[in-house]
């Protein structure tokens, strides 16, 4: 990157470093924390709309909405998280598959699960084998970030569910008897009442999403994993500029440290908001 | 082969009895059923090995960050902050590139790097941080008049922590450490998947559930057996969490109520 960077050799010491800290595979690793940025900024709103879903399905009067939200609850939340993540991203994507294979290959007679493998015809497959290389990444993303949605969304489903409850029964029934339908209480009274009280577990369950990012490693996405191995590995002579010894620890060590630092703002940003929201509120967090 | 001989072949797989081989084909039902289980041995040992060891040294982190000298709960902050605020999968990852050092400079710690101690260091270490937080809240919330009554009575240092602060600092942490324990079981399922190697494909359950979801291509058995091991875990971990906890009440009348498995997020 900089013009003395084009003998390495020649180098030592900071100027050394600075060359090998900028060069273009790194430059991959520095796209990666992206990559987990995005992933975060996916995530967290589709959690959150899945985990409305499911709270507002297990408070359902009509009872299989009901078992259908409670069911969703209760099943992620038993089992480890990473057996979800592994178990969805095989299972969407033979879902999406499946479903494209009945719509556009409607008179294939062959059966899809033969043995050991799962055949589709060419036209349903995702992505499509003649697709580029960007396209096969973006699709490996996109079913990890869903994958994350789903089981992230339990958790919100169960922190939403505790603060429906929590939410002051007498407001629902002033409302009642104001006339209001059970929509309207709910969209007007209920709704905008609960997120105080869902804000605590909600911001835990934020922390709880970015230590669990490092996850999509498993999943297959170029992350900050990734990269951290791929550089820190041993580096002869023949096949870089830049050879060095067994480095990984310094890369996991940088990622502890933005880890470290990232649930720290998040902890001071929340608290904050934490206050902001609870300032007037008839709460023991709202009266100081 | 009927499922007796496979259940003698892969029943003690993860720990390299039996079998060398994997099955390559023709997977039944039994052969996942067995070899999963097999998997939970490892899961069990890590989870009880790390919650025991790891209650030791909460309640020495918890003491010592409630202390009053620096010098006490300045290290159990730094300790707290460390593995609560990193995901344990990058500890694991780092732990293991640490182990790999120390066994260059001192061979005869080469077992560390061996996930069967190595992890488990990890996850000691991990949870104790968990626990210690959870410990120190419950030690903030003993009620005063519990230990004004202990300094009424005369007793004092090590008597009056012994007989009523931390017992009642225990009662008051049990539901939250079940909690605790439950999710220190799940998290052993990451050991396989991070840093430590396997040797000889010992592994834990999710090791065998991925082993067979990725010869078969069919992720909708092994996971759902995986879950179904960990959810009876869940249930028999509450349930003798659940005992401690009448025990731990059982001077309170009405107070022994049932300790419902209602987890909240911690991890």
């Amino acid at each position: 990157m900089f013009s003395y960077c084009t003998d390495p050799e020649a180098l030592s010491g900071l100027r050394w470093l600075s060359c090998y800290l900028t060069t273009a595979k790194h430059a991959g690793f520095y796209w990666s924390f992206l990559t987990v940025l995005t992933l975060l900024a996916i995530t967290a709103p589709t959690a959150l709309a899945f985990g409305f879903a499911g709270a507002s399905a297990a408070r359902s009067a009509f009872a299989p909405f009901r078992w259908i939200g409670k069911g969703y609850i209760a099943v992620v939340r038993g089992v480890p998280d990473i057996a979800f993540f592994m178990f969805f991203v095989i299972a969407l994507d033979q879902a999406f598959e499946w479903v494209r294979h009945q719509w556009k290959c409607p008179d294939w007679d062959a059966p899809i699960r033969q043995g050991n493998d799962f055949v589709v015809c060419a036209a349903a497959k995702l992505p499509l084998g003649t697709a580029d290389q960007w396209i096969h990444e973006v699709y490996g993303f996109f079913t990890a970030a869903l994958t994350f949605a789903i089981v992230f969304g339990a958790f919100s489903a169960n922190v939403l569910f505790g603060a429906m409850r929590a939410v002051p029964k007498g407001q629902l029934e002033t409302a009642a008897a104001y006339g209001m339908t059970t929509r309207q209480t709910f969209w007007r009274v209920l709704v905008p009442q609960m997120w105080v009280y869902a804000l605590p577990g909600l911001s835990n369950l934020w922390m709880v999403l970015i230590k669990a990012t490092p996850l999509l490693f498993l999943l297959g996405v170029e992350d900050i994993v990734y990269w951290a191995r791929e550089l820190g590995g041993t580096k002869t002579a023949r096949f870089t500029d830049y050879p060095h010894g067994d480095w990984r620890l310094w890369y996991f060590l940088a990622l502890l440290v933005f880890y470290l630092a990232f649930t720290k703002v998040s902890e001071v940003v929340l608290e904050r908001l934490m206050k902001r929201l609870t300032h007037g509120q008839a709460t023991l967090g709202g009266s100081s | 082969m009927s499922c007796a001989q496979t259940i003698m072949d892969y029943g003690l797989r993860s720990l390299g009895y039996g079998e060398r081989l994997l099955p390559r084909t023709d997977f039944t039902l039994c052969h996942q059923f067995t070899l999963i289980g097999s998997g939970m041995i490892w899961n069990i040992y890590f989870g009880v090995l790390a919650l025991i060891a790891g209650f030791f040294l909460a309640n020495a982190i918890a003491l010592a960050k409630s202390a009053q000298s620096p010098w006490l709960h300045r290290p159990a902050n730094w300790f707290i902050l460390i593995f609560r605020g990193s995901p344990l999968f990058i500890q694991f990852f780092l732990a293991y590139l640490i182990f790999l050092r120390v066994k260059q400079t001192i061979p005869a710690l080469d077992w560390l790097t061996a996930a069967w101690a190595g992890a488990l260091v990890v996850l000691f270490l991990n949870t104790a941080a968990y626990s210690a937080e959870i410990f120190y809240g419950a030690l903030r919330s003993v009620p005063k008049g519990d230990v004004e009554a202990a300094d009424a009575y005369g007793l004092t240092g090590w008597k009056r922590f012994r007989r009523i602060v931390w017992p009642t600092m225990l009662r008051l942490a049990w539901p939250a450490y079940t909690n605790e324990a439950i999710f220190l079981f799940h998290a052993t399922t990451l050991v396989f998947f991070s840093g430590f190697p396997t040797t000889g494909q010992r592994g834990d359950a999710l090791y065998y559930a991925q082993y067979f979801a990725d010869k078969t291509f069919n992720p909708f058995v092994p996971y759902p057996i995986v879950a179904l091991y960990f959810i009876l875990l869940t249930l028999a971990v509450i349930g003798i969490f659940g005992l401690v906890n009448t025990y731990l009440n059982r001077h309170l009348p009405g107070e022994t109520k049932k300790l419902r498995y209602r987890p909240q997020i911690i991890r």
